[in-house]
């Protein structure tokens, strides 16, 4: 259900936009979707394809950014990538706290005409 | 609407708000005013009451934030769009989804700050002692500060009236349907409560391990709860919540005996997956490690007044 209502407000933001910029249809929206964000892009697409019909976006791809869970090792100032969620850092292997990137949840942008 | 789980209530009417032994009529000193209706844009997903028809008071700047589309496109809301409709184009919109209510949170964190009060976001499952463990720390705290407290239910006032037995003043927030607290419902709870003389906000968020994590309320901490009784592995089951503890409280420690609680196993699972976060282990109901939180709450709430630009006072 999460995502149902996840894709939701991302589509209806979506809609919005396309209306105000004077849209006929939607072909494209991308997403950002974090790693960490506790959503899966899957079931997004799925909740995409029960939304979408009747609406400018009927015909639209849902296209998903994911974003890469991205730590940061204040031992070793040193930025790394993982996806694991208990992400240890390659250089001291000390578990990382700060999280820079990765929970995304963000409409980025549509191809409209 | 719970972005997260999909309650399917939105957080705009449904919520009561009560604070009964304080029935004063309120007034908003400078630094809060009565905007919590008010966004720049109606973010889609929120319903058309949202703010579809809203007031713009004068002085008010707007900001890049309300996404609207980029005027190379020549495709303004109102100007005619008959060649640029012909054109496939890029729209940009970088927006996050929950856009409007990490706003409204940093309205509440910029207000509070003024006011020079730490607050703390209180989360766990329920039934893992929030509101005794709660009750214990405003009881014990009141020589050294005084606390007030926003409780999230879905109903009834059980928990602030548990909360009133101490004395401090307590806001009951209940949700309905909705599984968390948002900024907005902070916002309007704060107009409740009479908040001079208190250097403390508790926020008792609904118990759910899951939607509030998404939430930011404008809080200084966000401190999560985890009873013995729970399984020491709980924080490798629930991330997003543990991720962004600042503090993990293991409550009911009088109970670890009886229910076999391996302490090492649990802490390396905290360590694994909240390694920065503070650590304490309590019990309400005999006051173990209560000292030690109460302790950190006093330096926090020094460095809080410390750090803010308009001093302590106001």
């Amino acid at each position: 259900m999460h995502e149902l209502s996840i894709m939701q407000s991302a589509l209806s933001m979506a809609l919005d936009q396309a209306r105000q910029a004077g849209a006929r249809q939607v072909l494209v929206i991308r997403l950002r979707i974090g790693a960490l964000s506790g959503v899966a892009p899957d079931a997004l697409q799925f909740a995409f394809e029960v939304l979408a019909p009747g609406t400018l976006a009927e015909k639209a791809e849902l296209a998903i950014e994911p974003v890469p869970a991205r730590f940061w090792c204040a031992d070793c100032r040193r930025e790394f990538v993982s996806d694991d969620l208990f992400a240890e850092c390659p250089g001291c292997h000390r578990p990382s706290g700060e999280l820079r990137a990765g929970r995304e949840l963000e409409v980025a942008s549509l191809e409209i005409e | 609407m719970c972005e997260n789980c999909g309650c399917g209530s939105t957080a705009e009417e449904p919520i009561g708000i009560s604070a009964r032994h304080d029935a004063h009529e309120h007034e908003h000193g400078p630094g809060h005013e009565h905007h919590h209706d008010h966004s720049h844009e109606a973010p889609p997903g929120t319903p058309a009451s949202a703010g579809s028809t809203h007031d713009h008071d004068p002085g008010h700047g707007h900001s890049h934030e309300a996404s609207h589309s980029h005027s190379h496109e020549a495709a303004g809301p109102d100007s005619s769009h008959a060649e640029a409709a012909e054109a496939r184009r890029t729209l940009e919109v970088r927006r996050a989804i929950l856009d409007k209510n990490d706003r409204l949170a940093e309205r509440n964190r910029g207000f509070f700050r003024a006011r020079g009060l730490l607050v703390l976001n209180v989360l766990s499952a329920p039934g893992s002692g929030k509101t005794a463990f709660l009750r214990e720390t405003v009881r014990t705290l009141a020589p050294h500060l005084k606390a007030g407290v926003i409780v999230g239910d879905l109903a009834t006032d059980n928990d602030a009236q548990r909360l009133r037995e101490t004395g401090a003043p307590v806001v009951q927030i209940t949700t309905g349907t909705v599984c968390h607290l948002e900024a907005r419902m902070i916002a309007r709870a704060v107009a409740q409560l009479d908040l001079d003389g208190l250097q403390l906000l508790i926020i008792e968020n609904v118990g759910n391990l899951v939607c509030p994590a998404s939430y930011d309320l404008g809080e200084d901490l966000r401190v999560v709860l985890l009873s013995v009784t729970e399984g020491e592995d709980k924080p490798l089951k629930y991330p997003p919540m543990f991720q962004a503890a600042d503090v993990v409280v293991t409550s009911k420690i009088d109970l670890a005996l009886a229910c076999g609680y391996d302490r090492d196993l649990a802490l390396a699972c905290l360590r694994r997956i909240a390694p920065r976060a503070r650590l304490f282990e309590t019990s309400a109901r005999t006051g173990q490690g209560m000292d030690q939180w109460r302790e950190f709450l006093i330096r926090q709430s020094a460095e809080r007044k410390a750090r803010d630009p308009l001093g302590p006072e106001l």
